[in-house]
C-alpha cells in the first residue's frame, strides 16, 4: 500500500522534524505560506523575528553558541532579499546555516511576477551552495543534502529555494539518505607526510606561535589544542573569530594579534621562526600589510578549506584536514620531543608586562567601556555567551573580557555586519535558556536591528543588552581622529538620539541606565537579577576614547601604535 | 603572461555555468574563451576555460569549492589538441567570388552556403588556424563571425 501524499509544505516541515531541528527562525508571506500552515501544528519552534534580516542573524547566533545548523525561512522577493546581509556574514564567518525562502509559482517565474528576485541567483555569491526546488519529491532530499554541506567541511550557509505550486503539489514521502556527491569530499584527515614534515620544523623551533582562529571552534578541537600547546609549550594567539579556543589566563595564551590586537600577540608573531597557523586564513586585519608580516618565520598552515592555503601567504608545510585530526596528528608525532621554548615564553612575558593593554577609569570621570566590561565580566557567569556588535566596542570586548571556553564568543568577524549582536543574542538565548546570554553593543549597531528588541520580549527570550551609548559611530569616528583631520563626517549620533531606556519599556523590556563608576554594580547586579524579560542598560561612555593598540590597515604589524601620543609614528 | 587551459568536468545541473563564470570574474580574471558541451558519461558536462594568468591555482581551488564541480585539470599545452569551430559570412561580388572561395577553402574551411552577395564558411581547428581565416577574409568584408570557444583534450592516457 502506497503511503498518504504529503504537500511540499509538508515535507519541509516533515524534513526538519526528520533532521531533529527543534528551534527555526522567520517570518512569512505569501510565498511561503503553504510552510508556515503544517508548521502551525509541528513541535517544532518558531520564533518570529520582526525582520529577516533579524532572523537570519538569529539563526546564526544558534548555530554559532552551539555549534549546529542555524535555520530560517523567508519569504520570496524582499523577504529573500533581507537576508543577503546574513547570509554573506554567516559564508564569510563559516556558520552552518539553512535558509528556506519561498518563491513565486513556477509558471510565473522570470516573469517579474509579484514578490519575484532571483534568489538563487541573487545569493550565488552569498552561499556554499544553493538550489531551486523543481519538483516536490526533491525537497527531503535536497534539504538533507544541504544540511550535509551546511555542516561538513569547511561550514556555511545553503540556502533552498521553494516556489509556491511545490509547497502545494501532493507527491509521497521518500525517504532521503545521503548519496554520494561526486563533487563535494571535503579533505578531513591531513596527509601523514606533511604532519611528520610539520612536526621535524616544529622540533627545530626555539620560537613557535600557534596562531589559531575560528576553525578550531568549528571542528571541536579545543582541547586538543590545549594539550598540543601545554605538552610542548607552545605559545598560542586566538584571532578574533577563535577567541575561546584556548582558554585567556592560561600563562601561553597572549591572546588577540592585529589591527587592534594586544601588542604581545602582535609582536609575538613577527618576532616568531615558526607560525603554526590552525583554522585561521591569514586574513588582513590579523597580517597588516601581508608583506611585512611575519618576516621571519616560517610557516605551516592547516585548513579544511584548501583554497585558504596559499591564498594570502605561501606557507613552507601546507596541510589540508580538519583541525581536530591536524592536531592530534601533530601531537602524536611529536611524541617524546622537548622544544626548548622556555626563553621564548619569558620574552613574551617580559614584553606582556612592559606593554599591556591599558585604560583610565577617573573616578568622577566618563565610563571606559573595558571598565565596565571588568565589572560586568566579574558579576556574571563563568559560561555566559556574549554577543558583540562591530565597532570599537567589539574591540575592546575581544581584549579585555577573558574568554576561556569555545562559542562563549560571537560576533561578527568576516563582514563586520552592524546589527548583529542583538538578533544573535536572542538566537543564543533560544538554544540555552539557561545560560546568560550578554548582548553588548554600540548605540549605532544597536539602531539597527533594534525592532527584534519587541521579538525578545513577546517570545520570553530574556536576553540582557548593554547599549554602549558614546553618541556616535566611534569606530568611524576614531578613524576620522586619526586620518581625517577630525572632520566628523556623519559619525555623530547625538542630534536626535533615542531614549534607550523608555524605548525598551516600550518593547515589553526593563530598560536601565549607567552614567558614573558608583552606578556599574549596582545597575549590572539589577540587571542579572531579572530573569522573566529582556533588559537593557544603557550606558554613557566616553566619545572621546579611542581603541589602541592599533595598526592602521596596510601598515607593517612592525610599528603598533600604543597610545594617542604614538600616533605621530604614521 | 601565458595562456592556461583549463579542463573542468562539471555536473550537469541548471545555473553552473553562472557558478562558474562568476567564480572567475568575481576575482577579476578575465576568460579568453570558454566552451561547454556534454561528455561521454551522462549528467556530466565539460567546460574547457581559457585564461591568461600568473597562477591558476587559486582559481582552480576556488572552483574546486563549488559543489557541482567534480574535476579540474590544467592542460600542458604540449599534450593537449585543441580545436575550435567558426562560422564566418564574407561579402563577395562577382569579381571576388573565385578568389574568395579558392582562399577559405586553401585554408581548410568549407563553404556551406553561396549566395549572391555573400559566402558562409565553416571551418574547425586550432585558434590560430581560425584567426588565419579571419584575417585572409578581412579584406573582402567580414558580415558576421561567430566561433564556438575552444575545446581541448589531453594526447596522453
Ligand atoms: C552594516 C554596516 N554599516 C556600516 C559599517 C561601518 N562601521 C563600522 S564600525 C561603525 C560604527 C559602529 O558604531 P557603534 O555601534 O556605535 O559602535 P562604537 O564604534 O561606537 O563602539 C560603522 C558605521 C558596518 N561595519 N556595518
Ligand atoms: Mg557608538
Amino acid at each position: 500500500m502506497s503511503e498518504e501524499k504529503l504537500t511540499g509544505a509538508e515535507l519541509v516541515v516533515r524534513s526538519l522534524e526528520y533532521m531533529n531541528i527543534s528551534t527555526i527562525f522567520g517570518l512569512p508571506g505569501g510565498a511561503i505560506l503553504p510552510a508556515y500552515d503544517p508548521l502551525y501544528d509541528s513541535p517544532i519552534r518558531h520564533i518570529l523575528a520582526r525582520h529577516e534580516q533579524g532572523s537570519g542573524h538569529m539563526a546564526e547566533g544558534y548555530a554559532q553558541a552551539t555549534g549546529e545548523l542555524g535555520v530560517v525561512i523567508a519569504t520570496s522577493g524582499p523577504g529573500a532579499t533581507n537576508l543577503i546581509t546574513p547570509l554573506t556574514n554567516a559564508l564569510m564567518d563559516s556558520t552552518p546555516l539553512l535558509a528556506i525562502t519561498g518563491q513565486v509559482a513556477s509558471e510565473a517565474i522570470g516573469n517579474d511576477a509579484f514578490q519575484e528576485a532571483y534568489t538563487v541567483g541573487l545569493t550565488m555569491a552569498a552561499t556554499k551552495h544553493n538550489y531551486l526546488i523543481t519538483s516536490a519529491e526533491e525537497i527531503p532530499q535536497v534539504l538533507l543534502e544541504a544540511k550535509h554541506i551546511a555542516t561538513t567541511g569547511r561550514p556555511g550557509p545553503v540556502l533552498v529555494d521553494i516556489p509556491k505550486d511545490i509547497l502545494n503539489q501532493k507527491v509521497e514521502w521518500i525517504e532521503p539518505k545521503l548519496i554520494d556527491m561526486p563533487g563535494y569530499k571535503p579533505t578531513l584527515e591531513p596527509n601523514p607526510k606533511m604532519i611528520a614534515q610539520a612536526a621535524e620544523l616544529i622540533r627545530k623551533s626555539n620560537k613557535p606561535i600557534l596562531y589559531v582562529g575560528g576553525g578550531i571552534i568549528h571542528s571541536k578541537a579545543n582541547q586538543e589544542l590545549f594539550e598540543l600547546a601545554t605538552k610542548f609549550k607552545i605559545p598560542v594567539v586566538t584571532t578574533l573569530m577563535g577567541r575561546g579556543a584556548f582558554p585567556d589566563g592560561n600563562e601561553l595564551c597572549f591572546e588577540m594579534p592585529g589591527m587592534h590586537g594586544n601588542y604581545t600577540a602582535t609582536t609575538s608573531i613577527q618576532k616568531s621562526d615558526l607560525l603554526i597557523a590552525i583554522g585561521v586564513r591569514f586574513d588582513d586585519r590579523v597580517t597588516a600589510n601581508p608583506k611585512f608580516f611575519a618576516q621571519n618565520a616560517k610557516v605551516i598552515h592547516a585548513d579544511i578549506d584548501p583554497a585558504e592555503i596559499g591564498k594570502i601567504r605561501e606557507p613552507e608545510v601546507p596541510i589540508v584536514g580538519d583541525a581536530k585530526s591536524v592536531i592530534i596528528g601533530l601531537t602524536q608525532q611529536l611524541e617524546g620531543s622537548e622544544l626548548n621554548t622556555s626563553e621564548w615564553i619569558d620574552e613574551l612575558n617580559q614584553m606582556k608586562k612592559d606593554y599591556p593593554l591599558s585604560y583610565n577609569q577617573e573616578e568622577k570621570g566618563p565610563l571606559k567601556v573595558p571598565f565596565v566590561l571588568e565589572e560586568l565580566q566579574k558579576l556574571s557567569e563563568e559560561d555566559a555567551i556574549v554577543v558583540s556588535g562591530v565597532g570599537q566596542h567589539q574591540m575592546w570586548i575581544s581584549q579585555h573580557w577573558n574568554f576561556t571556553s569555545p562559542n562563549t564568543w560571537l560576533n561578527s568577524g568576516g563582514l563586520g555586519t552592524m546589527g548583529y549582536s542583538l538578533p544573535a543574542a536572542i538566537g543564543a538565548k533560544a538554544a540555552y535558556p539557561d545560560r546568560q546570554i550578554l548582548a553588548l553593543d554600540g548605540d549605532g549597531c544597536f539602531q539597527m536591528t533594534c525592532q527584534e528588541l519587541i521579538t525578545a520580549s513577546t517570545e520570553n527570550i530574556p536576553i540582557k543588552i548593554v547599549v554602549f551609548n558614546n553618541g556616535n559611530h566611534g569606530m568611524v569616528r576614531q578613524w576620522q581622529k586619526i586620518f581625517y583631520k577630525n572632520r566628523f563626517s556623519a559619525s555623530e549620533l547625538t542630534h536626535h538620539t533615542p531614549d534607550y531606556v523608555a524605548l525598551a519599556e516600550s518593547m515589553g523590556a526593563t530598560g536601565l541606565r549607567m552614567v558614573e563608576k558608583s552606578d556599574v554594580k549596582k545597575v549590572f547586579q539589577k540587571m542579572l537579577e531579572i530573569d522573566d524579560k529582556p533588559v537593557l542598560v544603557e550606558c554613557i561612555v566616553d566619545p572621546e576614547d579611542m581603541v589602541f593598540p592599533m595598526v592602521p590597515a596596510g601598515g607593517s604589524n612592525d610599528v603598533v601604535i600604543l597610545n594617542e601620543d604614538d600616533l605621530k609614528k604614521i | 603572461m601565458s595562456e592556461r587551459i583549463l579542463s573542468v568536468l562539471v555536473e550537469d545541473k541548471p545555473g553552473v555555468l553562472a557558478r562558474v563564470a562568476s567564480t572567475i570574474s568575481r576575482r577579476g580574471f578575465n576568460i579568453n574563451s570558454l566552451a561547454v558541451g556534454p561528455t561521454n558519461i551522462e549528467g556530466r558536462s565539460k567546460m574547457t576555460i581559457v585564461t591568461e594568468l600568473e597562477s591558476v591555482e587559486q582559481v582552480k581551488k576556488q572552483l574546486n569549492k563549488l559543489i557541482n564541480v567534480i574535476k579540474i585539470v590544467e592542460l600542458d599545452p604540449e599534450n593537449t589538441i585543441e580545436s575550435e569551430v567558426l562560422l564566418l559570412k564574407v561579402s563577395i561580388n562577382k569579381d571576388t567570388q573565385t578568389s574568395v572561395i579558392e582562399k577559405a577553402s586553401l585554408s581548410g574551411a568549407r563553404s556551406v552556403d553561396v549566395g549572391q552577395d555573400y559566402a558562409v564558411f565553416e571551418m574547425t581547428g586550432s585558434s590560430k588556424d581560425l584567426d588565419k581565416l579571419e584575417n585572409l577574409l578581412k579584406p573582402f568584408g567580414i558580415i558576421e563571425m561567430i566561433r564556438g570557444g575552444r575545446i581541448a583534450i589531453q594526447t596522453k592516457l
